[in-house]
């Protein structure tokens, strides 16, 4: 270190020291990190369990120094539903992508929430399947692009992308529901001021938090991660508006 | 006078995706277009004396590799 300086930013501690196997610019990466960072200021890394699903984030365990439970794809908020149930006293997520989310675990999402389960979800929405190679989503946006929308989706066969966070947020049971994104360092912050109130309203066991993601899959939409944010900013953004969607008291 | 701050970025842990650069209100850093790390790839450096210790790229870097000092006094 250079004399007459002092760290003010470093890697958390409870992110492992290892190399992700992200793509460069994933932002699986960055709510990585930004969780961990919560975990660690909160003192609450010994209190927690994480549950991880299938797609690009199976292998968020190996990231996280946190108890975890990896879930058969899509099946995460029932195996947090139980891990919440039987210890009541633990910090209770479940991070799962859009395909495993808002796709095959529908069913799950839905009835967990509407239960009101003691669970933080952190949803990463890519609009795409990324890990199986680009598919299209729930997700996707109209007219966007992938393996399985060559000509870009269509509402008429398609539907309109899932409002996942619109959704859950008419449920008694769901607490609060914010959407953030990480597309620049204010939003970045936003999102580990969200992660660290759904940390805290588990602790107050009031009800289901839910922070959806708006992320980037530079792989699958086949640009660089710097174009990456500007599909955020200019497409995702408007049809997923960020902010908070529902808080308790309100 | 010694800048307000300066960063540290770990070539081995940087993928060069770009991010860091981008989002430097003053932009100090640059990827090292000549050079890869053992991973073969490009690599995020400061370039330039004049950061403000700001964390902006250290919060956005999705692998973590920065570390961000600031001048004491
Ligand atoms: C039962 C089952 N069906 C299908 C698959 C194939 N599969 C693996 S990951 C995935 C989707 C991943 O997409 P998403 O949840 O959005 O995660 P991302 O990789 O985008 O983060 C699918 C369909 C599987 N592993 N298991
Ligand atoms: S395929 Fe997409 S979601 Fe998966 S690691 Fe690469 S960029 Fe991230
Ligand atoms: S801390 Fe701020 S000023 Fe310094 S390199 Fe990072 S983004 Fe630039
Ligand atoms: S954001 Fe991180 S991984 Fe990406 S270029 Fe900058 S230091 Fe490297
Ligand atoms: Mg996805």
């Amino acid at each position: 270190m250079r004399e007459g300086y002092e760290v003010v930013y470093k890697r958390p501690k409870s992110l492992i020291e290892t190399r992700m196997h992200y793509c460069p610019g994933c932002f699986h990466g960055t709510v990585h990190k930004l969780l961990m960072e919560v975990l660690d200021e909160m003192e609450i890394v010994e209190k927690t369990i994480g549950v991880c699903p299938v797609g690009c984030s199976v292998f968020a365990y190996d990231y996280m120094n946190v108890d975890m439970q990896e879930a058969a794809h899509g099946r995460a908020a029932a195996v947090a539903t139980a891990i919440s149930r039987l210890h009541p006293d633990k910090y209770v997520f479940s991070y799962q992508g859009d395909g495993d989310l808002a796709a095959i675990g529908t069913a799950e999402t839905i009835h967990a929430c509407n239960r009101g389960e003691n669970i933080v979800f952190i949803f990463i929405n890519n609009g795409i399947y990324g890990m199986t190679g680009g598919q299209m989503a729930p997700t996707t946006l109209k007219g966007q692009i992938t393996t399985t929308s060559p000509h870009g989706r269509d509402p008429i066969n398609a539907g309109m992308p899932l409002k996942m966070s619109e959704i859950v947020s008419g449920f008694d049971g769901v607490a609060y529901v914010e959407r953030v994104s990480c597309n620049t360092a204010g939003n970045a912050r936003k999102t580990k001021k969200a992660l660290e109130k759904a940390m805290k309203i588990s602790e107050q066991k009031i009800g289901t938090s839910f922070i959806e993601v708006i992320s980037n899959c530079p792989s699958g939409w086949k640009c660089t991660p710097v174009q990456s944010l500007d599909w955020i900013k200019d497409e995702q953004i408007p049809y997923f508006p960020l902010g908070v969607i529902k808080e308790p008291g309100k | 006078m010694a800048a307000k701050g300066y960063v540290e970025i770990s070539v081995e842990c940087c993928k060069g995706c770009g991010l860091c650069v981008v989002s430097c209100p003053v932009k100090c850093l640059e990827i090292k277009k000549t050079d890869t790390n053992s991973f073969g790839l490009h690599y995020s450096f400061q370039a330039e004396d004049k950061c403000i210790a700001c964390k902006n790229c250290a919060i956005v870097c999705p692998d973590a590799c920065i570390t961000v000092y600031k001048k004491t006094v």
